[in-house]
């Protein structure tokens, strides 16, 4: 496939890609045409794709519509969101990069054993225990706490720490045991370093998960102070009468921190994805 | 890697020469207290994992041989195998959560090979050395990142009923105006249909990735080969390609299948506010979550939880168990 293909060939290719490019791209280009216009042309057929009158008055309509004790306010909702999504992010990154070492590169009685709980827990989707969590926890409904502290500890980031430690030749690490490190000093000092790929890729498979969490909210959070995005985006959407042109710019609101996060670090993103599927 | 005491000697002697200690005793010193530091690095993760999958995960069991409400001033009794008699045949309750089942089902038999042929028909479209390939392969896999809540109202307008919605406007104006006021949410026939549309639009991406790392990996000799030998393009797929990424190919038919049982967002966002057609679209977890939450009978939303496991867990054997011959190291 590396070979340079015919002129004809390559227009073909282009024509074929565009084409389905373009109907992929329908719905974002739906969603930021919408968001700009004025709310009662955007559900009208055909002609929600004109892009006449645009202008931002639907964004400072939302932030003006949620700006008061009783709907919320926007940029609490977006607080919550980013609060959460870097308590779990850094906080994951930190236990289960750790415990990921502990497991893989120090050799103890029964590590063999914890990791293959590990292992076994990462087949526990977290939709399996969602149910009984709620129960468990009915009294602190409507607290930051509950919402972050679960998806912290994480089987499938400990295990993609694993796989790349792994990878990482003994020696070096040895060098440094040698010189006098201790084990906390070569993972901090040494093997951290090392190893951005993969805190890249954790971190950011990580904070897509979390951005989007819908579930556990759904069931653990009324309160407006302490809802998150995903959330009242669909307390937002499910108001009589809709107003669908803030409803659209809501959303554009909701996904531009991934959108900034996905253009700046895709290239992680993707080999993460790639490579923990590749080995899994 | 036998040169650990000059190296010690060397390093000591450097750090101005602490009293000269005895190599021998020191390693196996260190090595014994290896277990301390490896014990205190893992703790605070599975700890968390113990906590909060772990003991939810068996009490989730434990909750579904019991008659527990959330709020009832009576005390959990015990029920035994009574919650899984009602899911599954009990007249008034088993209806919606069978359904459920059966739209769970329905939804992966037509989203796995769906989504799988078409991710790998944009993984070989992309796999391709063109100018621009990279703007391409970002924006088919744009829309993964964009959350499910988010991905329900954009379609929720596209599939608008009456002539207003997109999608029926555009029909109208390709049939003179013979079709375009369909329902799509709201019809029964055509509610699955909408959700597996902006499931798969939304998640196509992700497995697309997956495949196209597979692709990558088959040595371009192998092609070049092949077409010495005059192998059709075809040919080449089926020879080549194919069984270049078939571990991958399984990887991620399975991946998708324990997935697609996992549907709740777009479902819960799309019946309260979209219109959606409650019936035909229930899905395991919504019904896990309808149970606890809107009636707080926990012990029987657990029982449905502890179903929904058993299913995931089914698929996930069966996934190790295909993937593992041909993917393995």
């Amino acid at each position: 496939m590396a070979t340079t293909r015919p002129p004809l060939r390559r227009l073909a290719d282009y024509a074929v890609l565009g084409v389905l490019a373009f109907v992929f791209a329908l719905p974002v280009l739906y969603l930021l045409l919408g968001s700009l216009k004025p709310s009662d042309e955007v559900l009208n057929g055909l002609s929600g794709f004109l892009p006449t009158h645009l202008s931002f008055d639907n964004y400072t309509a939302v932030l003006d519509a949620l700006n008061s004790d009783s709907t919320g306010y926007f940029w609490r909702f977006m607080g919550v969101s980013l609060l959460l999504a870097f308590v779990v992010v850094t906080g994951g990154l930190f236990i289960n990069s750790m415990a990921a070492y502990g497991l893989s590169r120090l050799k103890w009685r029964g590590r063999e054993a914890v990791f293959t709980l590990v292992l076994l827990l990462m087949l526990v989707p977290f939709e399996s225990v969602a149910v009984p969590l709620f129960y468990m926890f009915n009294d602190q409904r409507n607290t930051l706490f509950i919402q972050a502290i679960p998806f912290i500890a994480n089987a499938f980031s400990v295990y993609q720490f694993h796989t790349f430690f792994r990878s990482i030749p003994p020696s070096i690490e040895e060098a440094a045991r040698i010189d006098g490190a201790g084990p906390w000093r070569t993972f901090f000092a040494i093997v951290v370093p090392m190893s951005k790929p993969a805190f890249a890729s954790v971190a950011i498979l990580t904070f897509l998960t979390q951005w989007g969490s819908f579930l556990w909210p759904v069931l653990m959070v009324s309160d407006p102070s302490v809802r998150p995005l995903p959330l009242e985006m669909s307390v937002f959407q499910g108001q009589l009468p809709p107003d669908w042109g803030q409803i659209l710019a809501f959303g554009v609101l909701l996904v531009l921190p991934v959108l900034v996060v996905f253009a700046f670090f895709q290239r992680w993103f993707v080999q993460g994805v790639a490579s923990s599927a590749v080995k899994g | 890697m036998k040169t650990v005491e000059p190296a010690h000697a060397v390093s000591s002697g450097r750090d101005k020469a602490p009293p000269p200690k005895n190599p021998g005793p020191a390693r196996p010193a260190r090595k014994s207290r290896e277990w301390v530091h490896g014990l205190l690095m893992s703790t605070p993760a599975v700890a968390g994992l113990i906590a909060f999958v772990g003991v939810p995960f068996g009490y989730a069991v434990v909750l579904s041989f019991y008659n527990v409400r959330l709020g009832s001033p009576l005390a959990p009794s015990f029920f035994g195998l009574e919650q899984y008699r009602r899911l599954f045949t009990d007249p008034d309750l088993s209806g919606p959560f069978l359904r459920a089942l059966l739209n769970n089902l329905t939804f992966a038999v037509v989203v796995v090979p769906l989504q799988t042929c078409l991710a790998l028909a944009l993984a070989i479209l992309l796999n391709r050395k063109l100018k621009a390939i990279g703007l391409f392969r970002s924006l088919f896999f744009m829309p993964v990142v964009f959350p499910m809540a988010l991905v329900a109202v954009i379609w929720r307008l596209i599939l608008a009923r009456s002539d207003q919605g997109l999608l029926n406007s555009a029909l109208h104006a390709v049939s003179f105006g013979n079709w375009g006021a369909f329902d799509w949410l709201g019809d029964a026939a055509t509610a699955m249909a909408s959700i597996i549309v902006l499931s798969v639009w939304q998640g196509v991406g992700f497995q697309m990735v997956i495949l196209l790392a597979g692709l990558q990996q088959i040595p371009t000799e192998l092609y070049e080969a092949a077409r010495l030998d005059r192998a059709s393009r075809w040919q080449q797929f089926r020879h080549v390609t194919l069984p270049g990424i078939r571990g991958t190919l399984v990887f991620v038919a399975m991946l998708t299948s324990v997935l697609s049982f996992r549907v709740f967002d777009q479902v819960y966002v799309l019946i309260h506010g979209g219109g959606l057609d409650e019936d035909a679209t229930r899905t395991v977890m919504y019904q896990a979550v309808t149970t606890a939450f809107d009636q707080n009978n926990i012990g029987q939303a657990s029982a449905i939880t502890v179903v929904f496991f058993l299913i995931v867990v089914v698929l996930t054997l069966v996934q190790r168990r295909v993937v593992r011959p041909g993917n393995e190291d």
